[in-house]
């Protein structure tokens, strides 16, 4: 069996590095085959609804515990499913922004198991034919540290599936009881699958990442993963060079992105040290420690459990419409068109982007992290507008000042002290070349402690105004130099 | 008005007159559901209700104002249906005590219609049974094992025998049901159909039991035993009145995804009397091995009936018949594991004190809740649903199931319009008889004429028939098209006008029942 090995590089250190074309580098001992490290993603996003997927009652985060459960999500008996429109939209939605097939029948099954947050004994999913096939994702990344240089990725979606949410179960080991709210029972998800195209921590945030800015866009999902609107589980293994995929395992309890690309890292490197060292690798489930940044065993990986899938009876197939199947005498409100839904997509996250560099000649990687940050590329326009020094010499204030010293001090761009027009108008002032641009970032830092004064105001405070007046210059320069003509 | 009178063609009227008040009717039901008591036919009697729904009623009768035709009138509901307010127990130690929050859309409508809601009829646990003998609350007694027909004919065996021993089951699930509407105790009852449960008891009781299309009546509010399956049944004296109960709980549900979407036009049986236009089929599968003889001299003389009058009669085949139970087995017991998941004691019904961990609160809940008809239907679908069986049986039921329903369209293209068959083998057993073998053998046994139908989602009636050698009713099925209730009602009226099938005569209900009636008729004539 597995021997105690040596334990895994330490914290920090990025165990395995992606190069440019996306394939490892060795790692691990000196001398010995490299390793190829693979990483699937389970994503399960909330929809954003008003109710939940096959209920009446409110989809709401944090009410008091058992308020918004209807008698369906409590399982009483005889109560019947009845699936709510707007989820299949979000989900269609979904589907055509990562450039899926929308299966025009699709169909709703029983997963079998027992839990005490799951009331019905069974949760109703797609395991036959789900909504959504075979679309594609791409995301971009940094090459190296110094963001300098972004690389452009792709990753395969197997599928979207419609699904219901489990309630939550909070464990008293103090009174030796467990705590049931059902409250989230019932709402709607989305899973989406991703094949296991990716290679490390990095990229597996990245994908996530562009996934999460697809879903706000889309509005399908909120996508805030600290509010549980997403929650990732990530499947990885190592494998040789020419050799058969290794024994994966399945890492949960994943919170941020952060943690994911944390997490993914670690296991990588944990399961490279294991067979490294003459150990196996167990087919698992393990979770994410935060605190100790290393993932432990969880329980059974759910392979041994048997769901004993079943079609959902209560519910007919899913039938879905595009232009060209729609019967003549249908009424719109009665079916979905896949068609008007294509039509009133919004810019995707990468159509975003695109404009941004066309219309003011940004870098691409300056357009991304203008994405990247939620409200950040608002900012950017709403200043542009407003004042005349170039978008391309803007982007580099918004970027390097604003956004450094909103990440210095934790606030998101809503909470800057500094708004779009305050920025604007000292920028104007630079452009006018009424302060230099030295005088612009002390004033820039005046306005952060966001005391309501405007930056003329501040100028003239500290006397930072630049001299136009060629003879006033001369006079100040005579008298420092007559006043050192002494020594 | 007595309560032995139709609904539509004489009861509706009286309260119409004012010859009989709602609260008359009401209060006669209820004292005849005391002095019948022994036939264990309710499991809860919600007199105060009723009495309360019969005063509301009675005022809207003397404001002129009806609700309709089922305004003021008793009905029972058999008790796998949820009554807000009233205990729904399943005849399970499961839900004994539990008390739902909402009507089943089938009550609602009937509450909406000003009807008397009775009581709750008993049944097999969770309707899984044919004789309704397999609940918590005991067995329930048919009405006819107390008939003077069925007295005058039985011989005690030994002079300690006396009717204490002798009496009959009523068939099942929906046993009490039938039993309430057969001794007179409401005018209608709402039962359920998954296999039979409906049109069994119908038979068995000597009362009118109609199964309706799958998807036309809402199941909100029934407790499944098999989604794809079940159907809430209609049990009254008459075909006339199971139309009008047809009526008035037909059509789209919103929270029943599986009802049609198509409007539903209730209506009013025309008095078929030419039928030369009709083809009547006769399955020759349903000559099964067990079949008395004589219901198969009956099914006969039926046969014969129709010919004479001018209809054609044809014989047809449904070759998968014979797969059927099997298939049924399958499919019912993978759907109820899946059912019964939910019966945790967590939300609802009863919970073990067990208290060491999840698991074993919920098998011991489960354990103590459930009878071993029960869990053994559990441990069979769980079997069935195993990742390495799933294709081996419950696909291949499904499969097995489809052609059982091409059967049918088979047979419906060429030409037939109604198929007639027996609904049961035999005339009611004695419920000593009846317990000696199990309730999978008595299940696999007794639906074999009435199950097919629920495969294929078709609407069948149980229409009675004649009296056995025993003095015991024997009914006849008809089965037909999806949707075409009409027809096969229209059918089963002309059939049930040709054959006069008498009434009980019980003695509980000539004391109850003071009135003289104008019109003594029978409960099949018009």
């Amino acid at each position: 069996g597995p021997g105690p090995g040596p334990g895994p590089s330490p914290r920090g250190q990025r165990a395995v590095a992606c190069n440019a074309k996306g394939g490892a580098v060795p790692a691990g001992k000196s001398g010995l085959a490299p390793w190829i490290p693979v990483v699937g993603l389970e994503i399960h996003a909330q929809i954003s609804s008003n109710s939940k997927l096959f209920s009446g009652s409110q989809v709401q985060f944090a009410a008091p515990p058992n308020s918004l459960v209807s008698f369906f999500d409590a399982s009483l008996p005889g109560t019947l499913p009845v699936l709510n429109r707007r989820c299949v939209e979000a989900a269609v939605m979904t589907g055509l922004a990562l450039n899926c097939s929308i299966n025009k029948k699709s169909l709703f099954d029983r997963k079998h198991y027992f839990y005490a947050d799951l009331p019905a004994g069974y949760q109703i999913t797609q395991q036959r034919v789900p909504i959504a096939v075979n679309g594609s994702l791409s995301y971009s990344l940094y090459i190296d540290n110094k963001m300098s240089q972004m690389v452009t990725k792709t990753v395969r979606i197997k599928q979207i599936q419609l699904e219901q949410d489990s309630g939550k179960s909070l464990h008293d080991d103090t009174r030796s009881q467990v705590l049931v709210d059902l409250n989230r029972a019932g709402v709607g998800l989305m899973e989406v699958v991703m094949e296991p195209d990716m290679c490390c921590g990095e990229e597996a945030a990245a994908a996530v990442r562009e996934l999460q800015l697809i879903l706000q866009t889309l509005g399908s999902s909120q996508a805030v993963m600290a509010e549980g609107q997403l929650r990732v589980d990530a499947n990885v293994s190592v494998h040789h060079p020419g050799e058969p995929y290794g024994v994966r395992t399945e890492v949960k309890n994943i919170n941020s992105i952060r943690f994911l690309a944390k997490a993914v890292d670690y296991e990588i490197q944990r399961q490279i040290d294991e067979l490294e060292n003459g150990g196996t690798i167990l087919n698992e489930t393990r979770a994410f420690d935060s605190k100790l940044g290393c993932t432990v065993p969880m329980r059974d990986k759910e392979g041994k459990q048997d769901y004993r899938f079943m079609p959902e009876p209560n519910l007919p197939p899913l039938i879905l419409y595009d232009a060209k199947s729609l019967p003549a005498n249908m009424n719109h409100q009665q079916v979905i068109n896949i068609d008007w839904i294509r039509e009133r997509l919004p810019d995707l996250p990468s159509v975003k982007r695109e404009k941004l560099v066309e219309q003011y000649g940004i870098l691409p990687e300056h357009s991304f992290t203008l994405l990247n940050e939620d409200g950040l590329a608002e900012f950017f326009e709403s200043v542009v507008k407003q004042t005349q020094m170039k978008p391309k010499k803007v982007v580099g204030w918004i970027l390097n000042d604003l956004l450094s010293y909103l990440k210095q001090h934790s606030l998101t761009v809503k909470e800057s002290p500094v708004s779009s027009f305050l920025l604007a108008d000292l920028l104007n002032l630079l452009e006018k070349k009424e302060i230099s641009s030295t005088a612009a970032k002390q004033v820039l830092a005046e306005l952060w402690k966001g005391e309501g004064k405007t930056p003329l105001e501040i100028v003239k405070e500290q006397k930072l105004e630049l001299l136009q007046d060629q003879k006033e210059l001369e006079q100040i320069c005579q008298a420092v130099i007559d006043g050192h003509e002494n020594e | 008005a007595a309560l032995k009178d139709g609904l539509r063609s004489q009861v509706s009227a009286a309260l119409k007159e004012g010859r009989v008040t709602p609260t008359e009717l009401c209060q006669r039901c209820l004292a005849l559901i005391k002095s019948t008591k022994f036939l264990n036919a309710y499991i809860t009697v919600a007199e105060e209700t009723a009495l309360k729904q019969a005063e509301e009623s009675e005022q809207r009768y003397k404001r002129g104002q009806p609700l309709g035709i089922l305004d003021g009138i008793p009905i029972a509901v058999k008790d796998n249906f949820n009554t807000a307010g009233i205990e729904t127990t399943c005849a399970s130690n499961m839900l004994k005590g539990y008390i739902s929050p909402y009507n089943a859309t089938v009550v609602q409508k009937l509450l909406d219609q000003g009807a008397v809601l009775l009581g709750k009829t008993n049944l097999d646990e969770f309707a899984m049974g044919s004789g309704s003998t397999d609940g918590v609350f005991g067995p329930v007694r048919n009405p006819w094992s107390y008939s003077k027909q069925y007295k005058e004919k039985s011989v005690p065996k030994s002079h300690s025998e006396d009717e204490e021993s002798n009496w009959v089951i009523t068939g099942g699930s929906s046993g009490g049901s039938a039993a309430a509407v057969s001794s007179f105790t409401c005018f209608a009852a709402i039962g359920s159909d998954t296999g039979g449960s409906t049109r069994n008891p119908a038979a068995h009781c000597g009362v009118v039991g109609l199964k309706p299309t799958y998807g036309l009546i809402s199941r909100h509010g029934l407790i499944p035993l098999v989604n794809s399956m079940d159907v809430p049944g209609i049990l009254t004296r008459c075909v006339d009145d199971a139309a009008v109960l047809l009526g008035s709980l037909a059509g789209h549900d919103p929270k029943d995804s599986t009802t049609i979407q198509d409007d539903f036009k209730p209506f009013e049986l025309p008095n078929l009397t030419d039928v030369s236009k009709l083809s009547i089929g006769i399955p020759k599968e349903y000559h099964v091995p067990g079949l008395s003889s004589e219901i198969l001299a009956l099914w006969s003389k039926a046969a014969d009936l129709f010919k004479n009058a001018g209809a054609k009669v044809v014989e047809v085949s449904l070759p998968h018949t014979r797969y059927s139970i099997v298939c049924y087995h399958v499919l019912c017991t993978a759907e109820v594991a899946s059912n019964m998941a939910r019966f945790d004691g967590l939300e609802y019904g009863h919970r073990s004190d067990k208290k060491e961990s999840t698991e074993s609160m919920y098998a011991a809940t489960r354990r103590e809740g459930f009878n071993d008809v029960v869990r053994g239907r559990i441990l069979s679908g769980n079997y069935f649903l195993l990742k390495q069986n799933y294709e081996k049986y419950f696909v291949k039921a499904q499969k097995v199931r489809r052609l059982i329903v091409n059967d049918f369209i088979k047979v419906f293209r060429s030409g037939v319009d109604i198929l007639l068959t027996p609904t049961t083998l035999s005339d009611a057993a004695p419920y000593m008889e009846f317990i000696q073998e199990d309730n999978r053998t008595r299940s696999a046994q007794d639906d074999i004429l009435t199950q097919a139908a629920n495969m294929a989602g078709l609407p069948a009636i149980n229409v009675p028939t004649a009296l056995s050698e025993r003095g015991l009713p024997v009914g006849l099925q008809f089965i037909g098209r999806s949707f075409q209730e009409k027809q096969l009602l229209t059918v089963a009226k002309w059939f049930e006008k040709q054959i006069q099938f008498p009434m009980i005569q019980l003695e509980e209900v000539k004391r109850c029942d003071n009135y003289v009636f104008q019109h003594q008729k029978s409960a099949s004539s018009s």
